[in-house]
Order: structure tokens, then C-alpha cells, then sequence
């Protein structure tokens, strides 16, 4: 495929880690303590486990993975008014993959539909509007979830249906705006992260001038990533390299893919459709102001809130589940007191252990532990490792 | 959901609803082009070009100027690295 096979390249992988390593010696943050780099992107979360990046890193470098993950972020309360709309009847309720098993606070999507009501899997919003053109006499509704990579998609589906005059087809608008997000995680006090891997396909929507400030005011470099696990090394060197040179600048590493003005029809579509909610309500990070849209007014009769009752109750997560702090960057995924013990890709108990991009599923996925003990090896954990070379 | 497939346009289906044949990985399906086209990319040209698909859209034209230049900075880097590893063997030596 294009572009995809020449950007796995192992050899140039290996130069990469090379030349990381080699930079990692030339900063002077490295020398004191590691050097935390964000991730924003689920998308990059999953390539970097994927290929096992994060344990070939040096352990200078830290990677701290992001809210990027719209599944992950999406509030219990929200999953249970999915399920309240799947249940009306005479409703065809489509849905990405990735959300059928996130759980509500009753049940998941999959629960429901087990249950009997008709819950879908579709790829494509597209697709849900083939359905309500084929049901006629049933509502269908899509359940509209992601960051402004998907709302174009979203935006335009719903133009569509007006221009064909669907009546039958509704959204249930979830979508996600990531400026705000990454503004919350650089005001939270408990988070201190030295600069980010920019999320790639959200930026060919949006461009890269909307991350100025983080560099312009918040004085933290910004690398736009692509997902092959080449455009992650290249990315984390070109930050590394900001970083020796004393630069903080906003760079694009995948521009074959990310104009820096964004994606003039696509943002026209999405601006014509929906308009920023006042604030939104996060799994683990709590409400951020304007970090969610709506749809307008103008096209109040395909919006799946206006046009069926919803609970809109605010769910809290259970006790002992620490998805917040995982999302922040505070702990990692296997410092959850409930990590691989109640909650499994199985039996999950937060939306992370549930998506691919999500941390938790992740390391649970891929086994990375052996990075869990690196990362926690304290002296005792060091004196076992000694005392195992040492001749008995 | 996020992570978007390459996929080249193959035939234009419904030039008015701007819909096209894309083949992604050896599968072909109905892709919406609205993002990719404008007055100087009219829908019809549109065929051979490789696109980013993400859940049915075409999202981004694939600029194959730019991906040969980030491999050729890529390569580049092997290369110095190369020469340098030769350089340090030579100056032990
Ligand atoms: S292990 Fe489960 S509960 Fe704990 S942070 Fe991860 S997803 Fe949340």
C-alpha cells in the first residue's frame, strides 16, 4: 500500500533509535530526570504499542499517553443515554465498533442488543444513512463520536440526509474538540508534560496553526505526527532536537498527509452543522468548557437529543477506577489498583481497557510489563536484578 | 476510528453526489470525495490519485512530493550515520 510498507522500514527505524539515543546524551533536562512527551493521539497510542517503540526508547524519554482516545473519554452517562435510545422502539441504533462494549452504568451497547434491541455496527456514517433510506417505516439513528478528524464525515452525512430530505435519520452528537483538551491538560496543576507528538489526521482537519500557543505561551514544542512507526521516531527525534537546539517551535512531521491551513471543506461542513457546547463532560477529566459540539439549531430535526428523550444523567465512575489520572499522565495503567485483576479487556471497568487506543487495553494487549517493572525498578527491584548476575 | 487507510481512486460513480470506487487494500467501496475536491480539483480528475480514507471520506490527497522527501531525510540520516560509524572505525584503525 502507499506510503505505508516504505515507513516501517526497520533499518531506518534502527538509525532512528540511534540518532534518539545519541540526542538524548546532548540535553540537559535528560541528565536530571526523563523527559515527559505526550502523545495526544489514541491513534499513535496504539501504533506505539503496536510496535513496541516505548520499550526501545532510551529511558530518558517517557511517553505519556494522551486523551486522545474518543471511546476512552466518553462519560458513563453518555453510554447509558446510547442504550436509552437503542431501546425506543422501532429505533436502528449504528454505531462505530469500538464503542459496542464500553460500559454504561447498567450495561454496554453489545449488553443491549443481547437484550433485543437493534444495535448496529457500521463503518461508516454513510452507511447508517443507507439504512435509514432502506427502513423507511424505522428511525435510525447514528451515535456520532470522535475529535474533528470524524466530524467532517458526521457534518456531511447529515447534509446529505437534508438534501435528500431523510427524515428518518438522526445523530447522537458526541464529538469532541481536542484545542480545549489539550488547554485543560496544560492548566491541570498535577501534569508536567516537556512537549507533544501532535495528532495527525486531527490536524489535516484543523492545520497546524491552532497549536501555536502551546508553544507560543506555554512554551512547549509541538512535532504533528504521522501513525507509521517511522513518522513516531522521526517525530520524538525532531522534538528531541528542538529541545538540544533551545527552540520551541510547532513542527509538521507528516506533511504528505497534514496541510498547515487544514482542510477548507471540511471544516466549512462541520461549521455549517454544529456549534461549540458551553462545556462537555469527560470520562476522568471531568467537564471542559468548549470541548464538545452540538448540532445547530438549523438542523435541530436530525439531532437524536432533540428528537427522543434522553436521560442526560451525570453517571460518577466506580471508586476504585483510575482512568483520570492514567489520562493525565499521573500514573500508568498498571498502577491502577484494579489493573488486570477486576478490570480485563474482558470485564473492562473504564472505557481504556476497551478500545484499542485506549492505554490500559494496550498494555494489557501487548504485555507490556516488562516496561511496568523497568519503569517501577527501585532499588529493590535493581538489588533483584543484581543479585541475579551475581555469581552465587 | 482515528486511524485513516491509503486507498487510490479507481472510478468516479456519481460525480453529483461526489462519490467515487476507491480500492483500499485490495477492497473497493463507495468513498465520499467532498473534501478533496474544490474549483482546481474538480471531481472528475480525481481518478489515480491517492487519498487518506477515514470511516467512507476521502480526507487528505496524498502529497507524494512530500512522503519522498521525509524518506529521503530518513535515508539521509542512515547514510551520515553510516559514514560516521566508518569515519570512528577509520580514525581506530
Ligand atoms: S485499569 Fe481499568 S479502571 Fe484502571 S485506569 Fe485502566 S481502564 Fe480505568
Amino acid at each position: 500500500m502507499k506510503y505505508v510498507d516504505e515507513f516501517r522500514d526497520p533499518a531506518k527505524a534502527k538509525v532512528l533509535f540511534r540518532e534518539i539515543a545519541a540526542l538524548v546524551e546532548r540535553i540537559e533536562i535528560c541528565k536530571r530526570r526523563p523527559l515527559q512527551i505526550m502523545e495526544v493521539c489514541g491513534g499513535h497510542t496504539h501504533s506505539i504499542f503496536r510496535y513496541g517503540i516505548e520499550s526501545m526508547l532510551p529511558e530518558e524519554i517517557e511517553l505519556v499517553h494522551g486523551p486522545g482516545c474518543p471511546v476512552c473519554v466518553l462519560p458513563m452517562g453518555r453510554v447509558d443515554d446510547c442504550v436509552a435510545l437503542a431501546e425506543q422502539p422501532g429505533v436502528i441504533f449504528t454505531t462505530f465498533g469500538d464503542a459496542m462494549r464500553v460500559p454504561g452504568s447498567k450495561k454496554s451497547l453489545m449488553q443491549a442488543k443481547a437484550d433485543g434491541a437493534d444495535v448496529r455496527m457500521v463503518y461508516s456514517p454513510l452507511d447508517a444513512l443507507q439504512l435509514a433510506r432502506e427502513n423507511p417505516d424505522r428511525e435510525v439513528i447514528f451515535f456520532g463520536l470522535g475529535f474533528e478528524t470524524t466530524m467532517p464525515s458526521t457534518a456531511l452525512t447529515v447534509l446529505q440526509a437534508e438534501a435528500e430530505g431523510i427524515e428518518n435519520f438522526s445523530l447522537f452528537c458526541n464529538h469532541i474538540t481536542i484545542i480545549p483538551t489539550i488547554k485543560a491538560i496544560l492548566d491541570s496543576p498535577d501534569l508536567r508534560i516537556d512537549g507533544f507528538l501532535g495528532p495527525g489526521h486531527v490536524s489535516m482537519v484543523i492545520g497546524n496553526r491552532p497549536y501555536e500557543f502551546i508553544a507560543e505561551r506555554y512554551k512547549r514544542p509541538v512535532v504533528v505526527a504521522g501513525f507509521e512507526p517511522l513518522d513516531i521516531l522521526q517525530s520524538i527525534w525532531m522534538l528531541l532536537k528542538q529541545f538540544q537546539e533551545g527552540r520551541c517551535e510547532v513542527e509538521n512531521q507528516y506533511d504528505r498527509i497534514v496541510p498547515g491551513d487544514g482542510n477548507r471543506e471540511a471544516l466549512e461542513a462541520v461549521a455549517t452543522v454544529f456549534e461549540l457546547r458551553e462545556f462537555f463532560e469527560w470520562r476522568g477529566l471531568g467537564s471542559i468548557d468548549h470541548s464538545g459540539v452540538r448540532i445547530r439549531e438549523a438542523y435541530a430535526c436530525f439531532d437524536a437529543e432533540r428528537k427522543f428523550p434522553v436521560p442526560q444523567l451525570k453517571i460518577a465512575d466506580p471508586k476504585s477506577c483510575q482512568c483520570g489520572e492514567v489520562l493525565k499522565g499521573v500514573i500508568k495503567p498498571w498502577q491502577c489498583k484494579v489493573f488486570g485483576t477486576a478490570c480485563t479487556p474482558e470485564t473492562p471497568m473504564g472505557a481504556l481497557m476497551v478500545s484499542s487506543e485506549g492505554a490500559c487495553a494496550a498494555y494489557h494487549n501487548y504485555g507490556r510489563l516488562d516496561l511496568a517493572k523497568r519503569a517501577t525498578a527501585q532499588p529493590a527491584a535493581a538489588q533483584d536484578s543484581a543479585g541475579e548476575v551475581a555469581p552465587r | 476510528m482515528c486511524l485513516g487507510i491509503p486507498g487510490r481512486i479507481v472510478e468516479i460513480s456519481d460525480a453529483r453526489k461526489k462519490l467515487a470506487v476507491v480500492e483500499v487494500g485490495g477492497v473497493r467501496r463507495q468513498v465520499n470525495l467532498a473534501c478533496i475536491v474544490d474549483d482546481q480539483h474538480p471531481v472528475e480528475g480525481c481518478v489515480g490519485d491517492w487519498v487518506l480514507v477515514h470511516v467512507g471520506f476521502a480526507m487528505s490527497r496524498i502529497d507524494e512530493r512530500q512522503a519522498a522527501e521525509t524518506l529521503e531525510i530518513l535515508t539521509q540520516l542512515g547514510e551520515v550515520q553510516e559514514e560516521l560509524a566508518a569515519m570512528r572505525a577509520s580514525g581506530k584503525a
